[in-house]
This record gives C-alpha cells, structure tokens and sequence, in this order.
C-alpha cells in the first residue's frame, strides 16, 4: 500500500459560483464598474459640450453639425446606412478571418526553418509597408479576371483588407512561436516529442498571448483597410459600403449624414477591438499575467 | 569515517560514466575525464561549486547535449524509456492544470486521456496533491510547483531519477521538508518494490550528506570528480540526523576536499590527521 505525503495546506482560489442570478449580477456588476462608468461619463459630458458649442455659435450643419442632428440623420436614413454597414461588417470579416488563416499558416511554416523565415519576411514587410491607398485601383483590375461580377469589386476590397491586415499577425505569431521558454523546451526535448508534437502542445499554446495581442491590431487594421480601399477604389449600386456613404454624403453637403456614416464605422472599429479584448481575456484568463486578476 | 566507495562491489551498474569530457565551442572545458559508476538503486549526489560540471553530467545523462569525449554506459536499464529528469526550475506549461501537466509525458507517448488518468492520479496522491489536480500553475506555491515537477517525472515509471538542484530556489523550511519527502519516495521504491536510482545534483552539503549514500566531489575549472564520500548511515535518515555530529563531521570532510580541490592542494584531515 503506497503512502502519499501529507497534504499542503490549501491555498486561497478564486471560487466562481454559476448559478444564473449570479451571472446575471456579475454582468449589470461589469457594466456599471468603473472601467465601463468612466469613459461613458467622459463620453457624455463631451457630446453636451460638443451640442452647446453649436447652438450658441449657432453653427451652420454643413460646417459642423451637432450631435442631436448627427442621431436624427442616422434614423432617417437607417436603412441605407445600415445596409452599408452590413456590406463593410462581411467586408472586414471575410478579410480578417483570411488574414487570421494566413498569417497563422505562414508563421508555423516560418518556424520549421531559419532559412524559409529569413527568405520570405522582408517580402512581408513590403506588402504592409506599400500604401493601399495606391495599389487599390491596380488589385481591382487584376481580380476583375479572375472574379466574375457582380463580386468583383467586393472581393477586390476584400484583398486590399487582408493585405493591410495580415502582418501583425504574422509578425506577432512568429515572435510567439520562438519564444518559448528554454526549460520547457528542454522538458520536450527529454521525452523525445516530435516536432510535430512540440508545435502543437508547446509553440502554439505559448504563442498565444502574442497571437491575441496581433489580433487586436489585426482587427481594426482590417476595418481601416476595407474603408479605405473603397474610398480609393469607389463601389456603388447595391453593394455599397461606409466608405461610399461618407464620400457621397460630403459630395451632396449632407454633412450630418456623413457623420451618422462615421459614427457608424467609428462604432464598428471600438466593438471589434472590445470583442477581440474580451476574447483575448477569456482565453488568457487562466494563466497568463495579462488577464488574471490578482490581489498583489 | 571516510572511506572511498571501491567501484569493484559492482551488482549491476546502472549508469558507468568511461571517460566523458565536455568542452564548449568557446573553449570552456565543462566536464573533463569523468569516470563515475552508479550502481542500482544507489542515492548518489554530486556537489560542488558552480562551473564544476555536475549539471552537465547530469544533462549528458540525460541526453540532453553531446559528449565532446567517452561514453556513458547503461545497465540493463534503457536510458530513453526508464530515465526521468527533475530540473532546477518546475518548468510546468502555465496554460494546462497540474493534472495535464503531470499527463505531458505519457501524452508524448501516445497515450489517450483515460489511459493517463489512473497513473496520474497515482502519483499526485505520492506527492500529496491530489486536491490540486484542477489547480494552474500560477495558484500554487514554490514548493507545491516542485512537487508536480516531481510528480510528473514520476508518472512514467522511471527506473533512474536525475534531480539538478530541484530545491534551490525554496526556503529552508519547504527545502527540509522535500528532502525528507524524496527520501521516501526512494526507500519506497516503485511497484515492484525496488528502489530508484538517484543522481542528486547540489551545491548544498549538508542535503547531500542528508540525503545519499554516496557523495561524489567536483570542482571547477576545469570540471572534474575529485574525490568522493561515502556516507555509513542508516536508513531512514531522520531530522536528528540532519543536525547529528556525524553530519556534520561529513560535511566538514566534503568543504575540507571541496576547498584543498579548488586551492590545488591535498586535502588533510586536521581532526583525525590523515
């Protein structure tokens, strides 16, 4: 009969009760602390001041108008706008989860070899350092042979967001996937783990935190570069974006609906960068310094 | 009171070390003609001053680095498959619980989850955590950290055990109590009964003297065995022993060899002159 060695005493950890009413309170408890109060006060008191500023300059709306106009405008043309909004959402989606698949493929392929990494990165490097703004027009001419109407511009835009995108993930991922600590190397190493074996229970875990963190950069790269590239590379007809409703709101002066159209692109930008941060924490919370909470 | 340990009582070697020197590209000689024979089940440890060697004897045991000379000879133990290793620092995934942690080497070998969960178990109850199978790394102490490190050494049924300073970076207090523990993990032995095979690497004499039968010499520069003690006390070694006068007469003896080493000269005993 084997002896076990008396047991330690118990360390304090975190109980998280589950029933429902206690989730229930723990989220009107997360939406009413400080992190959440705070810039919704600031946000506040700025839109009051912002809509004093106008009425007494008396501010002519197509100079800058005032925020209860901005929310007018937005519901009158809710339907247009919102159908935009929809067009840039897949927009990003689509070019995010590509840049997401990609930029993961490519840095595991740049981890097996020292050599593959040094040969293809600087070429990376180029393709984020060269201005969408530029090369938009030219993607748009080289997909329309390869992708048929009526989704030719869609993917084209698609294209110019992936490549603005991808690069913090890559560059992120990689860093990641060398970093790993040498101990825990050296403990795969002793038991005789295949590389295969050791990407998979050892770099990829590891690499995580750096991953997430590209991921938030990545995310709203990929809104900047699908509205920009269709600033640059124009749409129209059915399947317009933000971009489009910005630039034809300022042509025809209707200067508080190009601002319901910001607004709008404003908001998707900070509810992607939230919703990847909650990701980011929940994923990490177990373990990693970044997302646990601690008393010291 | 002292003797040397004549490697002609030779049971059966378990690890023979014939020769092995270590030298470092930038030319640091690591380890220079070692010969050491470690017999089954025997507690040895290897002390001295840093630079001496005894981590890399123990990594080239391990396989972990290439000799630059000699070879190391097995008994009938397989080294790949019976040879567990216990590093300075738990070195635990800080992403996976204290039970996935413990699983890491029979995952690696292809074992399923149900397969690697009674054998788990086992040996978190040998180290006493079974209540913390759920825990992560980052809720438990230093020396509970060690103990899974210990713990997932143990999970594959070693035969040899290889420790380089496991208890270095704890108190004195959590260090005592993990001597005493790895004491008797190792009269216990495994299943069958028969003890493991111990390398134990320090830098502290008195656990060395705590804990071996064997205490085997280094010094630095370059990194070489210099002489060996054998300790003639009894199992089991209680906390008396740890503060008893014969203790403290071997760890006298060890600092005096230890110190005459690193100086170049000949040690001599000043007590019992010789």
């Amino acid at each position: 009969m084997t002896k076990s060695l008396p047991q330690p005493t118990l360390m304090p950890v975190a109980e998280t009760p589950s029933s429902k009413l206690v989730l229930g309170t723990k989220l009107w408890k997360k939406l009413t602390s400080i992190d959440v109060m705070a810039p919704l006060v600031v946000g506040i008191t700025a839109l009051i001041i912002w809509e004093l500023f106008v009425r007494i300059t008396k501010m002519p709306p197509f100079l800058l108008p005032g925020p209860m106009l901005v929310i007018q405008a937005l519901i009158k043309d809710w339907n247009i706008l919102f159908g935009s909004l929809m067009i840039t959402v897949q927009i990003t989606l689509v070019a995010f989860i590509a840049a997401v698949a990609s930029g993961v493929f490519i840095s595991v392929l740049f981890v097996q070899s020292k050599w593959i990494e040094r040969s293809f990165f600087p070429y990376a490097v180029i393709l984020q350092t060269t201005p969408i703004v530029a090369i938009a027009p030219l993607i748009i001419l080289w997909i329309r042979r390869i992708v048929p109407e009526p989704n030719t511009t869609f993917a084209a835009l698609v294209v110019c967001a992936w490549i603005v995108a991808f690069f913090p993930i890559i560059s992120n991922t990689t860093l990641g996937l060398n970093s790993v600590d040498h101990n825990l190397r050296n403990v795969f190493q002793l038991y005789r783990a295949s590389k295969w074996q050791t990407l998979i229970y050892l770099q990829l875990p590891a690499a995580l935190p750096y991953f997430l963190g590209g991921l938030k950069i990545s995310g709203g790269l990929a809104l900047i570069g699908a509205v920009v590239a269709e600033f640059v590379a124009g749409t129209g007809g059915a399947k317009a974006g933000l971009a489009y409703q910005i630039l034809m709101a300022s042509y025809n002066l209707q200067i508080p609906r190009m601002f319901a159209a910001l607004l709008l692109t404003t908001v998707l930008g900070v509810l992607i960068f939230v919703s990847l941060t909650a990701l980011s924490d929940f994923l990490l919370k177990n373990w990693h310094e970044s997302a646990i909470k601690r008393e010291n | 009171m002292s003797s040397k340990v004549s490697f002609s009582e030779a049971k059966s070697q378990a690890i023979t070390f014939n020769h092995v020197s270590k030298v470092y590209a930038n030319g640091t000689i690591a380890l220079q003609d070692m010969n050491l024979a470690i017999e089954d089940g025997q507690f040895v440890s290897l002390v001295g001053a840093s630079g001496c060697g005894k981590s890399t004897a123990l990594k080239l045991m391990a396989g972990l680095g290439q000799m630059s000379e000699g070879s190391i000879t097995w008994g009938e133990h397989q080294p790949q498959k019976e040879l567990a290793f216990v590093f300075q620092e738990p070195s635990l995934l800080p992403w996976a619980t204290v039970m996935e942690n413990v699983r890491l080497p029979l995952k690696l070998v292809g074992m399923s989850d149900r397969e690697s969960r009674s054998p788990a178990q086992e040996v978190l109850h040998l180290v006493g955590l079974d209540k913390f199978a759920q825990s992560y790394p980052r809720e438990l102490s230093g020396g509970m950290k060690m103990r899974v490190s210990i713990a997932r050494a143990l999970v594959t049924k070693p035969k040899i055990l290889l420790m380089d300073e496991p208890f270095g970076a704890l108190d004195e207090m959590t260090r005592a109590k993990l001597n005493a523990d790895v004491l008797n993990l190792w009269q216990q032995g495994d299943e069958q009964g028969s003890r493991y095979t111990v390398v134990f690497v320090t830098h502290n004499i008195y656990e060395a003297v705590y804990l071996s039968q064997r205490v085997v010499i280094m010094a630095p520069r370059p990194g070489r065995v210099v002489g060996e003690v054998a300790i003639e006390a009894p199992y089991p070694r209680t906390e008396e022993f740890r503060t008893s006068r014969i203790s403290n007469e071997y760890c006298r003896e060890i600092s005096g060899r230890l110190a005459a080493a690193v100086a170049g000269t000949e040690y001599y005993d000043e007590v019992h002159g010789k």
